[in-house]
């Protein structure tokens, strides 16, 4: 599916070069549940990494500790070599790493300007300066050659599902963010808004932005991912350049864990176990 | 890709219709009959803003006057505006807590603690402080059961309905002690300069020159906002109302002004001279200006919105949703102590019959809410409502009373009302949800 020189313009890929964002060795436990077991996970500029694993796997634990809503017990992240500790959202927004949760935390009431800018409204005089940030959110809409919406003042309500969904990215990528971690973004959209969101996300890497998108449909893993990370219970059994992965390996890494076959293309991730 | 760029055509095709039945048309319309047309077909799908609660109050204008003319009378009419101001500002009170998806059931009880507290601090034999002493005084008292309220629903996430419920009864028990044994406190020693002022609030004029001026004062100021903004709007691209809306929302506010200081300007005693307008009508008018600022300008106002339609949403998005729930508890408290300063100065003796009519009142308040078209699910809903389901719960009463209907057929109809704004209020969410879900 995916041609092997499409690695990107920004040349993550050149060897030796440091990952955007890099985790090593994360634990997380939640009492007794073991959720993670010495993760390893490299997400470059530029390119999107699918993260793949069944229910219950820890992709979501993953991302939350990504995202500041968990803190790992062990293990490390590295933002551009440098070691860093993301204790909250706000830590994370100031590193420029935007999730999108699957159910999108837009306000259904609330227009699209609105949401987009909520939590960061931009004043005027103490008062919220409404015509600039109408403005920015406009040229951020269009940026992302989102432009199915009616008017950028409907509210979300009004909004279908893929829509919806390609205004929560633009509110991500709004705030010049390097990370957008993807929660399930095409679930519950039908082909077209698919298409529309995956299309959305191949521009966030065009831009240069490292993205992680969480799926369960393999169909638009192999579609928009130039890598692929596989979590089995807690623990990374493979990653590495989507060419190395085909249908089969990839759910038979979901699955049991490893593959049939002795050697996978794919570098098996070294699990040292927790 | 084809059908991305079909879909885009269609959508492309479809906006020069400019018409669609789930977005206000005043965001879409380019022009007033595009605005017509969208605003017509959202009455007839069922989601028409404040249109039936106008319709409710022309009709029930023109019912009451047709079996009593004294009705449109201008002192009834006078008279009728100064009651409902109390319903208005207690449900404006409401409002800022229906909108976190919240009620509170304890503003009438704290219009009543207020009324019967700022009355006692004025006693010439009491505590005799002068009048603004003891207006600041009472509400911060006020602020402050709303701030114990606020702080035991946002941070242990109590049921608002059980703790302001809790918090009626407290305060109906520290309004009794306040009372104390006389169980009768009042503002009739009006040789007292601080009881004549607090008697003068409710029942203070201005002369009808004063009215008139300070009416094109604020035709002025307002127009010329409103006008400039939209102006400006339209010229850098921004979304913006036709100007023909502009101009009409202009003219309206002109022309309800001009009517409202016209007949307070009438006189209208029958022996003598009353005329003028109330002092009341700035103040509530006063209210309504810093609460819609609050709500619609400021962050605290856009992050009640959002708690309202989505807490996740809004905790996401870094919101501090214990701050600005108990700021709302506060704020309703604070405006529900106003309307007690006002029911003080409106009643001029107070007695313990104040508990019954609190209770009533706290109704009356979600109901005029409600039939101004706030939801109770949260999120929807401004304070203006207030002001016009105020004027409807006060049409009721006044045009049955003329009527010499007795007062328990009276509570029977306003029931009736809030109940069947209620179901308005349920039925358009479902229509609302419904049509979102078809969509996604």
């Amino acid at each position: 599916m995916t041609e092997p020189g499409r690695t990107s313009h920004v040349g993550a890929m050149v060897s030796g070069m440091e990952p955007l964002l890099r985790l090593r060795g994360i634990d997380k436990h939640f009492g007794a549940v073991q959720a993670l077991y010495g993760v390893d996970l490299d997400l470059p500029a530029g390119q999107v990494t699918g993260l793949c694993g069944d229910n219950g796997a820890g992709k979501s634990v993953l991302t939350r500790c990504i995202a500041g809503v968990h803190q790992p017990d062990h293990g490390q992240i590295y933002f551009e070599g440098r070691p860093v500790h993301i204790r909250s959202a706000r830590d994370a927004a100031e590193l420029g790493i935007e999730t999108v949760y699957q159910d999108l935390a837009l306000a259904d009431n609330l227009d699209i300007v609105q949401n987009m800018f909520l939590g960061r409204e931009r004043l005027r005089r103490r008062l919220l300066d409404e015509d600039s940030m109408e403005r920015a959110a406009a040229e951020t809409l269009s940026g992302l050659r989102v432009t199915t919406v009616r008017s950028i003042r409907q509210p979300v309500a009004s909004l279908s599902g893929g829509q919806r969904q390609s205004v929560a990215v633009a509110k991500a990528v709004m705030w010049n963010s390097r990370v957008v971690l993807l929660d399930e973004p095409t679930a519950a959209l039908g082909v077209v808004q698919t298409r529309m969101v995956l299309d959305l996300v191949r521009r966030l890497r065009d831009r240069g932005l490292a993205v992680m998108v969480i799926s369960h449909n393999l169909n638009d893993i192999f579609e928009v991912a130039d890598r692929i990370a596989v979590l089995h219970l807690g623990r990374m059994v493979a990653q590495g350049p989507a060419s190395g992965f085909d249908r089969q390996s990839t759910v038979e890494y979901m699955t049991t864990g490893g593959t049939g076959r002795p050697e996978g293309r794919a570098v098996p991730a070294t699990g040292e176990a927790g | 890709m084809a059908p991305i760029e079909n879909d885009a055509a269609a959508e492309a095709a479809d906006l020069t219709a400019a018409v669609d039945v789930e977005i206000p048309p005043e965001i879409l319309a380019q022009t007033m009959g595009q605005y017509l047309r969208g605003w017509w077909l959202r009455v007839k799908s069922g989601d028409s803003g404040v249109l039936p609660v106008v319709v409710g109050i022309v009709g029930i204008g023109v019912a009451f006057q047709l079996l009593n003319h004294r009705f449109l009378e201008p002192l009834n009419l006078v008279n009728l505006l100064s009651q409902s101001t109390v319903y208005m500002v207690l449900a404006m009170a409401e409002i800022f807590v229906l909108l976190l998806g919240e009620i509170d059931l304890s503003v009438g009880l704290v219009m009543g603690l207020s009324a019967v507290l700022v009355c006692e601090l004025v006693q010439p034999g009491g505590v005799n402080w002068p009048w603004w002493a003891a207006i600041l005084v009472t509400l911060l008292l006020c602020a402050g059961v709303g701030a114990v309220q606020g702080t035991f629903v946002s941070r242990l996430r109590m049921p608002s309905l059980i703790v302001t419920l809790a918090f009626s009864l407290i305060v109906e028990g520290v309004t009794f002690i306040v009372l104390g044994n006389s169980l009768l406190v009042g503002l009739t020693e009006r040789r007292f300069s601080n009881e004549l002022a607090l008697y003068d609030v409710f029942n203070g004029r201005f002369s009808p020159l004063i009215g008139w001026i300070a009416l094109a004062v604020v035709v002025v100021v307002a127009g010329a906002w409103l006008w400039r903004r939209d102006t400006r709007r339209r010229r850098s691209g921004l979304v913006a109302p036709p100007a023909g809306l502009t101009a009409a929302k202009i003219l309206l506010i002109a022309a309800a002004g001009v009517v409202v200081v016209a007949v307070c300007n009438i006189n209208r005693a029958h022996v003598g001279v009353i005329e003028g307008v109330p002092y009341i009508i700035p103040i509530v008018l006063a209210v309504l200006g810093v609460s819609t600022l609050l709500l619609q300008r400021t962050r605290f106002g856009r992050y009640v919105y959002a708690i309202g339609g989505s807490p996740p949403a809004a905790r996401r998005a870094g919101v501090n949703l214990v701050a600005t729930r108990t700021v709302c508890f506060i704020l309703a408290a604070v405006i529900a102590g106003i309307a007690g300063i006002l029911f003080a100065s409106w009643q001029v003796s107070i007695s313990s019959n104040i508990i019954k009519t609190a209770n009533t009142y706290v109704l009356l308040a979600i109901a005029a809410a409600v039939i101004g078209g706030t939801s109770l699910s949260g999120g929807r809903g401004r304070t203006i409502h207030g002001i016009l389901g105020g004027l409807v719960i006060g049409m009721i009463y006044n045009g049955l009373y003329l009527l010499q209907v007795q007062s328990w057929w009276i509570d029977v109809a306003t029931g009736g009302v809030l109940l069947t704004a209620a179901v308005v209020d349920v039925v358009s969410r479902r229509g609302a949800t419904t049509g979102s879900m078809v969509r996604s």
